[in-house]
């Protein structure tokens, strides 16, 4: 059971969390430019890695923000929480 | 049978509280102090159960949580008896029940005992290869595998005992009261950290409380007279909660535990009567120091498994704790100079030990000497071959071990016993170590598991990380505790330490015997009947991995989680495999440590708290007038509203005739609610809805459906302009929540520029349907002053109005087809404004429907329902809702994935009508729709969603999906059921009123 740094509210338990998925997806501006592949890409493709993974939570039961959050998948180490719309820590 | 077996007066032990309790029906005595374990032993009886799979006899082996063969039924003649509970942790009490189980029909006479001649016929795997073929024959083996086999039996009422849960947060918590333990958490809670210490036995002290070995001195003085002093300081220890009876289930990330605090199960039933039994500790802890201690490791030689056979640290606490002696001639078997401490400690209590087997050649350790005085014959370099007794151990047969350790010499020598102690060393408690995630590391020399690294959130010290000798358990922990919580000294840095050190060490993993190893039974897992020849013909099938081996053997997968048998099942196949141990890694040890009781995991969130229940604000209103409810998600909804004898079908086709024919009333408070507002509300609809909404005038509503990126409907409900910036969407009752949570997500990541918020209103507004025909004149009564003609008050759109001074939104929106209002009043209000309308609605017969009248109503007129018409494959086109999705908006969300080219196949199933030949068969929602009857197999084309039979149209009708659908109108299809195929034909999805006249009527 993580222990989660809201950027908003401060440490709270797992429990009050949603995962989101992989993070820095963006939606595409003009969908309709894109092929079949090109939109499959952004729709069904996640990486889904061992290691550090960059990834969205949702502070669901509590201030409803959304945040981005860097985890190693292989011991769930929490290495960094930060805002929506900021860049990916370099290690 | 009775005979009385306590030694000595023991402190741990209160000798004038005598208890009588039960087992397997005979009545017995003990004292306020003793384990079901100790008291039975103390009463010779060491026969306590059979084992799994040969259902041989088996008596207790250890004195603690690791326990594999004494498992007891307790209260067994009770609705409530609990099973597998295990003898070695039970306090007696007065009144205490238990009874042995894999037993039928008693413990003495046990007809599956066969199996155990039968042995043959049970290798490795013997489960999988047998049973799994012919599987006609299951049905037989069933019937035997249950009876004489089952692992307890469970209770069959509810559990009438009350259980909690509490949150923990603190500095540091100790895991085990040993002396390691204890002196952790003393120094902790001394040094400002908030400390709590646990310890799953009912006496703090772990095994050095009861030491007697006058080699190990602290300040000159006995261990555990030293440490007495230490556990009496702690009471005055600010800072400090200790918890005993508290056993540590799970470790998670991030230092969060569950532990299990047993408050009751000791007392005798009229003192447990109103307590809590049980309680669940939901821990967070900055640091967690692991003190978990070791286990006793058996030896696994040929028949180990006897009653009367038992682990030699076991023995040394039912003599030097409980006061009890195993037996009465003994025999020590080791491998180390821990079993001559015990057979030293009985010899002194005027115990007799007939001998000690050590597989070693000699010892230089203090202690030989002391046994060599006492008379006790030492037999180096010797294992036991075999053992005999059936319901108690009699003797064991012993023979020189070769040099290499794989065979054995010379003569066989007898002896004969009644209590067998082994001693094959020991095995840290790594479980909760490595449930954190934590990884080991093989010490190849003392042939042990070890925790590979400290951090600065969890430590583990004394035993459980590889300290086992007195100097090196204080040494270390005063190293790495001043460490872990930063400080400069702790108190116990100065004492004076004396102890002896060993240094001959053997282990052979499987010890041989005179006999093929195809003929002997040298048990590794004593719960599930596995042996070492099972091992080995894993190995010889081709199993590699340990988790393979595990599961195929069964080695390790009982109750206990294979805590005595584990390291030699990894021995025996690094020794057969020719493989280093470290590299083969161990099986992943999983919560719980000990069994968790159903009741302490749920706690308080039973019946009506197992989850919580929403109730409209009219909800009394329904009750009152006998609703039969529904759950919806967490809403209880009204289902349908019977009168005096009538059936939910009679309700339901009176209801439906009464809501088209005059009037009706429905509960639709549960629609969810979103508040929207912002300078983009609109163009954040345009978003979000596949439909426009720019357009939309203040005032009006309009129908928006909700697609998923993929393309998929997601979500329906009627929008309202209350304002220039300012819109109420309502969803459907179940995707309130979703629905929010996504637009939300949308607002946040994607469009962060769009100036919108969102507001879940749900609960703000009770909403009260009025619908039919009349429901104009009953809402001209309650509100005279406004005009409702179409031309002030058209279909699809929205009015604010004063009810009795209370503000209400009123919409004119319909989900039945007919001309139907919403009013929206104020959640408190919600109650009044329904007895308002009902009272209002009187001259008109207005009736209360319920989900099933609504849900039929709108599928007369083919209304889809999201969840139940469609489940997440299904896109507008699919549902023939062409009409709802725009062509002119550049973007929303799911648009692109409308021309996928999987979504734009013209042969997608499509929702359809479906009508019965036989207009009085009603199909089955979720029957299977085909279009041959004599094929096979036959291509499942779709199945039906929705059906009813219409009071209305006095005919059944139906929705389904159906591959091709759209091109099969007025084609002929089949739903074959169990007993009979029913002719159906593909129609129009609208089954009412097709004009839709009847919404201005
Ligand atoms: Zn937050």
């Amino acid at each position: 059971m993580f222990l989660i740094n809201c950027p908003y509210c401060g440490e709270r338990d797992q429990q009050e969390f949603k995962a989101g998925g992989e993070a820095h997806i963006e939606r595409p501006k003009q969908p309709t430019e894109l092929s079949d592949d090109e939109w499959a890409e952004y729709l069904f493709m996640r990486k889904n890695i061992k290691g550090v993974q960059f990834e969205r939570w949702n502070h669901a039961h509590g201030c409803r923000k959304w945040f981005n959050m860097a985890r190693d998948t292989s011991n769930d180490e929490i290495k960094a929480i930060y805002k929506m719309g900021e860049k990916p820590p370099t290690q | 049978m009775t005979q009385n077996l306590r030694v000595k007066s023991s402190e741990f032990i209160d000798e004038t509280n005598r208890i009588s309790f039960k087992f397997d029906g005979k009545t017995y005595y003990g004292f306020k102090g003793d384990t079901l374990a100790s008291a039975l032993i103390a009463n010779n009886v060491h026969l306590v159960g059979r084992s799994f799979k040969y259902h041989r006899p088996r008596g207790i082996m250890t004195c603690g949580s690791e326990e594999p063969n004494a498992i007891v039924q307790v209260n067994p003649n009770s609705n409530i008896t609990e099973p597998n509970a295990r003898a070695t942790e039970i306090e007696i009490y007065e009144g205490l029940e238990a009874s042995s189980q894999n037993c039928w029909p008693s413990v003495h006479f046990d007809i599956g005992g066969i199996n155990n001649f039968l042995a043959p016929l049970f290798p490795a795997g013997f489960y999988y290869k047998t049973f799994m073929w012919p599987k006609s024959f299951w049905e037989k083996y069933e019937f035997f595998i249950r009876h004489s086999a089952g692992l307890g039996k469970s209770p069959n009422t509810r559990d009438p005992d009350i259980y909690d849960h509490r949150n923990i947060h603190c500095d540091v918590l100790v895991v085990g009261a040993g002396i390691s333990g204890i002196l952790a958490a003393k120094n902790a809670a001394k040094n400002n950290f908030k400390t709590l210490l646990l310890d799953e036995n009912n006496e703090l002290g772990g095994s050095t409380i009861f030491e007697t070995n006058e080699d190990n001195k602290i300040n000159h003085n006995s261990a555990s007279e030293w440490l007495k002093k230490e556990i009496y300081e702690l009471k005055n220890i600010k800072n400090l909660e200790i918890k005993s009876r508290t056993s540590v289930a799970a470790y998670h990330q991030y230092n969060y535990l569950l532990a299990r605090e047993n408050l009751t199960d000791h007392l005798n039933k009229k003192d447990k009567k109103n307590k809590i039994r049980q309680r669940l500790l939901k821990i967070r802890a900055k640091k967690v120091i692991l003190a978990t201690g070791a286990l006793e490791r058996p030896l696994i030689f040929n028949n180990n498994d006897r009653p009367g056979i038992m682990l030699s640290s076991a023995i040394k606490k039912y003599s030097n704790f409980y006061g009890v002696a195993c037996g009465t001639r003994n025999i020590f078997f080791t491998n180390n100079d821990s079993a001559y401490e015990s057979a030293l400690s009985l010899h002194n209590k005027g115990i007799k030990v007939e001998a000690i087997i050590d597989i070693r050649e000699n010892s230089d350790a203090k202690i030989i000497k002391k046994i060599n005085d006492a008379g006790i014959k030492i037999y180096w370099s010797h294992t036991i071959v075999d053992t005999r007794g059936y319901k108690r151990l009699s003797g064991v047969s012993i023979m020189k071990l070769s040099n290499d350790g794989t065979s054995v010499t010379g003569s066989k020598i007898s002896i004969s016993c009644d209590c067998l102690g082994i001693a094959g060393g020991w095995t840290p408690a790594v479980h909760l170590y490595t449930q954190s995630g934590s990884k080991l590391t093989f010490d190849e020399d003392r042939k042990i598991f070890i925790p590979k690294t400290d951090t600065k959130e969890q430590i583990s010290v004394g035993s459980c990380g590889g300290d086992f000798e007195l100097d090196r358990i204080i040494t270390n922990l005063n190293y790495k505790l001043k460490n872990f919580l930063n400080i400069d000294k702790t108190d116990f840095e100065d004492i004076a330490l004396e102890n002896d050190h060993e240094t001959s060490k053997r282990n052979i993993w499987l010890l041989p015997s005179d006999r093929s190893i195809g003929k002997t039974k040298s048990f590794v897992d004593y719960q599930n009947d596995a042996t070492a020849k099972d091992i080995k013909l894993a190995l010889r099938e081709g199993f590699r991995s340990i988790e393979h081996v595990k599961r195929y053997t069964t080695t390790g997968m009982g109750t206990d989680q294979g805590k005595l048998g584990n390291m030699h099942a990894l021995g025996i196949i690094a020794d057969t495999a020719g493989v280093k141990m470290g590299e083969l890694g161990t099986t992943t040890f999983r919560p719980p440590y000990t069994p968790l009781t159903f009741g302490t995991i749920v706690g308080r969130n039973v019946g009506e708290f197992f989850d919580t229940f929403r109730r409209t604000p009219m909800n009394d209103w329904h009750i009152k007038n006998k609703a039969e409810f529904e759950n919806v998600g967490q809403w209880k909804r009204p289902w349908y509203y019977p009168k005096e004898d009538e059936t939910m079908h009679q309700a339901v086709q009176r209801e439906s005739k009464a809501a088209r024919q005059s009037a009706g009333i429905l509960d639709a408070s549960t629609l969810g609610k979103i508040d929207i507002q912002g300078s983009d509300a609109s163009e954040f609809l345009n978003r979000v809805y596949t439909n426009a909404w720019s357009k939309l005038a203040i005032g009006k509503c309009r129908y928006g459906l909700m697609l998923n990126e993929d393309g998929m409907v997601y979500d329906d409900g009627v929008t309202t302009r209350l304002g220039e910036n300012h819109y109420i969407m309502t969803t459907t009752t179940g995707g309130a929540a979703n629905v929010l949570g996504k637009l939300e997500d949308y607002l946040q990541t994607e469009w962060p520029e769009l100036d919108v918020y969102l507001t879940s209103v749900t609960d703000h507004f009770a909403t009260a349907s009025l619908c039919g025909p009349n429901s104009k004149k009953i809402l001209n009564k309650i509100i005279p002053d406004l005009d409702l003609s179409d031309d002030n008050f058209p279909h699809m759109s929205f009015k604010e109005v004063l009810i009795d001074k209370i503000k209400c939104r009123v919409m004119r929106i319909s989900f039945t087809g007919e001309l139907s209002y919403e009013i929206n009043a104020p959640a408190s209000y919600g109650e009044a404004i329904w007895q308002k309308c009902i009272e209002a609605g009187k001259e008109f017969n207005i009736t209360p429907y319920g989900t099933e009248t609504m849900h039929l109503l709108r599928a007369e007129k083919g209304f889809i329902i999201v969840g139940q018409d469609t489940d997440g494959t299904m896109t507008p086109i699919d549902l023939q809702m062409d009409w709802i999705v725009s062509k002119k908006k550049y973007d929303f969300i799911g648009k692109r994935s409308l021309y996928r080219s999987d979504t734009i196949k013209e042969n997608r199933k499509q929702l359809v009508g479906l009508l019965t030949e036989d207009p009085n068969i009603v199909l089955e929602e979720g029957a299977q729709i085909v279009s041959e009857l004599n094929q096979k197999p036959v291509e499942m084309l779709g199945h039906v969603t929705s059906s009813y039979f219409s009071p209305n149209l006095n005919k059944s009708i139906a929705l389904a999906v159906v591959k091709d659908g759209k091109n099969m109108r007025g084609k002929k299809l089949f739903i074959p059921m169990e007993n009979k195929n029913i002719s159906v034909t593909v129609s129009n999805t609208i089954f009412f009123d097709e004009e839709n006249k009847r919404i201005n009527a």
